[in-house]
């Protein structure tokens, strides 16, 4: 990936995704929320030796600005073939369950509005016949669990409208990456108590980047949620559902 | 609230954490005192905050802009040390200032104010410290420079984060032409040597500092090994280096805190004796590469844990030259005959060249840093003795390695501290600062105290 569109760009994960790839001397164009966060996301990678650094502000659940951003991306660096889709929401399940509302929201921004996004990235990779896709999603997408089966909603969804699109990219050369994070160590996990298997959002781009250089499918990092995931899998749903998870 | 210590781990103290994210942000207001908190490479309590709130300042790690001509680094006050290292020295740009570790953060750089192996060279960190933004807890923002809020500015540098938070500062580099460092070993029998052999080297190299026995005594007293070195010239470039070299904190780790008896007189004497007689008295010199040069005990991760539990305390002070002779003798003479080994005692000569800050530690004359197993009494009374000593010869004890000093040495070795607290934030506040100004009761603090759990059985730790 030497030019690469990072959705989500203030993100922990994203910022040390966006560190690596500068160090490689990448060129960035950068999209998130805030535009004083953003810019400071975008100095740090212009200082850390990206070849070039290119920044929006956008509100990423209006779908409507989606295709005029891609837009941008690629007139600003040129062409695209590579992209990071980082942004996304925990929600809170409690209140979630709640209201609808708060459930929507969820929905749109960890779902649709990667869904909607993907479908403008997903035709431009495909025309060009190259490219890399590469989407944080979460284990929680997995299984759903009491605790945050909203979240693991919008997630278990993603992965399958990824799954659906790697299927359909495979013949054109274009790389669909789903990455399962575990917990991480970052703003959006603040309130939560850390145990051991809280990783570095480095150590999660260090394991992103080397799935997306490896074209790999479907990746946890770190490694040991592929066999968390595989017992939490396993266990019949008739004993599941007595389980307090 | 959570029990944290710092790098000498001890004390340990109940406090609250919150992460800072963004240098925009405002100061998050969560009740009680406030303390900036970097990598919490301090030894003492001046990074601890007791019943109070750290601001965790390791989110603030972004860089904001390198001159590559010029060498001026704009960076978030949480960057280390380290990261600025691995992206100036590649591009013929070093730490114009850096002390024996590479894992502190700018912050704390600045908010310690700290030395390096060429004082008297270079002086400070803070000389080149160019400009900082300074956040108060009244919400206000200053840019604070040598010309622009200058009050501020000599605050702040070596205020020991209690004017505020620095949210991001710009430093001067110096140029280098390649990353090795000429070294020179140079053995001395005693103090009086030392101070001959180190004065002679300040002339011709920019890096000194000196390894001490501490255990020697009688004519031996003081003996040890100078370190002395400049940055090699530039025909050294592509020299092939060892692998040691090219590691950054290479897989080295203490794996779990020591028990106690790893450590004694016998072992550290035995050591000593070893490392001191290890190139039969002859002066060395080698090529090595700058990490293991500034920075050996890098390569040994968590090496603070071979004081096992109970942690040590580090004692560093600095005496004027006209005192130095007598004032070192008489320390290293106590604590040699105390029986308690200093694991690493490094002897050093300061210049004159002044600090810009204003409660700046480091003052023309020879600094010594030892470090003390904490055993209790034993060790307080020790400690309590040189700071004595200290003292009485004119000079000043190193607040970032002090857990212990007393209000009086506090007001002897930093004169401009009335001052200095016309600036402090109201909002920030550490165990350090309370300890050296306690606030004055018309009463009798002890009975109001009751049993004081968390802290030492011990009238020289209770002030």
């Amino acid at each position: 990936m030497k030019k690469v569109l990072v959705l989500g760009a203030t993100s922990a994960i994203a910022q040390a995704t966006v560190r690596l790839l500068a160090a490689r001397g990448a060129s960035l164009y950068l999209v998130g929320r805030n535009a004083a966060n953003l810019e400071a996301v975008a100095q740090d990678a212009t200082t850390r030796g990206a070849a070039k650094v290119a920044a929006q502000a956008v509100d990423l659940n209006d779908f409507s600005a989606h295709e005029a951003m891609v837009d941008a991306a690629y007139t600003a660096l040129g062409g695209l073939d590579g992209v990071v889709l980082a942004h996304g929401v925990l929600g809170d399940q409690a209140e979630a369950q709640k209201s609808w509302a708060a459930t929507e929201t969820v929905l749109r921004t960890n779902f649709l509005s990667a869904v909607s996004l993907l479908t403008v990235l997903a035709n431009r990779f495909e025309a060009q016949k190259a490219g890399t896709l590469v989407v944080i999603s979460s284990v929680a997408g997995d299984r759903g669990r009491q605790s945050n089966y909203v979240y693991g909603a919008s997630k278990g969804a993603l992965n399958v409208f990824l799954q659906g699109l790697r299927n359909r990219l495979a013949k054109s050369g274009v790389a669909v990456v789903t990455v399962k994070p575990g917990f991480v160590d970052t703003p959006m996990t603040a309130h939560l108590p850390k145990n051991k298997l809280f990783a570095s959002p480095d150590k999660v781009a260090r394991g992103l980047l080397s799935a997306a250089d490896a074209r790999k499918n479907e990746v946890y990092v770190p490694g040991i949620w592929a066999l968390i995931m595989l017992i939490i899998r396993t266990i019949p749903e008739t004993v599941f559902k007595r389980m307090k998870l | 609230m959570k029990a944290l210590e710092s790098w000498g781990r001890y004390p340990r103290v109940e406090q609250r954490t919150q992460p800072l994210v963004w240098r925009t942000d405002a100061l998050p207001r969560p009740g009680g005192t406030l303390l900036p908190h970097g990598l919490g490479r301090s030894y003492g309590d001046s990074c601890l905050n007791e019943g109070g709130t750290l601001l965790l300042t390791s989110g603030l790690d972004r860089l904001i802009s390198f001159d590559t001509a010029t060498g001026v680094v704009r960076c978030e006050a949480g960057v280390t040390l380290d990261t600025l290292l691995r992206l100036a020295a590649p591009r013929g740009w070093f730490l114009p200032v850096t002390p024996g570790t590479k894992f502190v953060t700018v912050g704390g750089a600045l908010a310690n104010d700290v030395h390096g192996k060429n004082h008297h060279r270079g002086g400070t960190f803070g000389r080149y410290v160019r400009r900082f933004e300074l956040v108060r807890s009244d919400g206000s923002r200053r840019v604070c420079a040598p010309d622009e809020n200058p009050d501020w500015y000599g605050a702040t540098i070596g205020g020991l984060g209690l004017t505020g938070l620095v949210t991001w500062a710009e430093v001067q580099l110096k140029p280098i032409s390649n990353p090795y460092v000429l070294q020179e070993t140079v053995p001395f029998g005693n103090l009086d040597e030392f101070l001959v052999v180190a004065r002679e080297s300040e002339t011709d190299y920019e890096f000194t500092m000196a390894w001490v026995d501490c255990l020697a005594r009688g004519k031996k007293l003081g003996r040890g090994l100078l370190y002395r070195g400049n940055f090699a010239p530039p025909q050294f470039d592509g020299l092939p280096l060892a692998k040691s070299h090219l590691s950054h904190g290479s897989g080295l780790a203490v794996p779990m805190d020591m028990p106690a008896f790893c450590l004694n007189r016998l072992s550290v004497s035995a050591f000593n004796w070893l490392y001191y007689h290890r190139q039969n008295g002859k002066p060395k010199q080698r090529l090595t590469h700058y990490d293991p040069f500034f920075y050996p005990l890098d390569a040994i991760y968590g090496w603070n844990r071979i004081y096992g539990k109970r942690g040590f305390l580090q004692f560093q002070c600095v005496v004027p030259y006209t005192t130095a002779r007598d004032a070192l003798a008489e320390i290293l003479e106590r604590s040699s005959r105390g029986g308690l080994p200093s694991f690493l005692s490094v002897l050093k000569t300061f210049g004159d060249l002044p600090s810009p800050g204003w409660m700046s530690f480091p003052r023309q004359g020879v600094t010594l840093a030892m470090d003390f197993a904490n055993r209790g009494e034993k060790t307080w009374r020790l400690v309590e003795e040189l700071d004595k000593v200290t003292r009485e010869a004119g000079g000043a004890v190193y607040p970032a390695k002090d857990a212990r000093m007393s209000p009086e040495s506090f007001a002897a070795y930093f004169p401009r501290r009335e001052e200095f607290s016309r600036y402090l934030d109201p909002a920030f506040s550490s165990s350090f600062w309370r300890r050296v100004n306690p606030v004055a009761l018309p009463f009798s603090l002890e009975s109001e105290r009751g049993p004081a759990a968390s802290r030492p059985q011990s009238l020289l730790a209770i002030r």
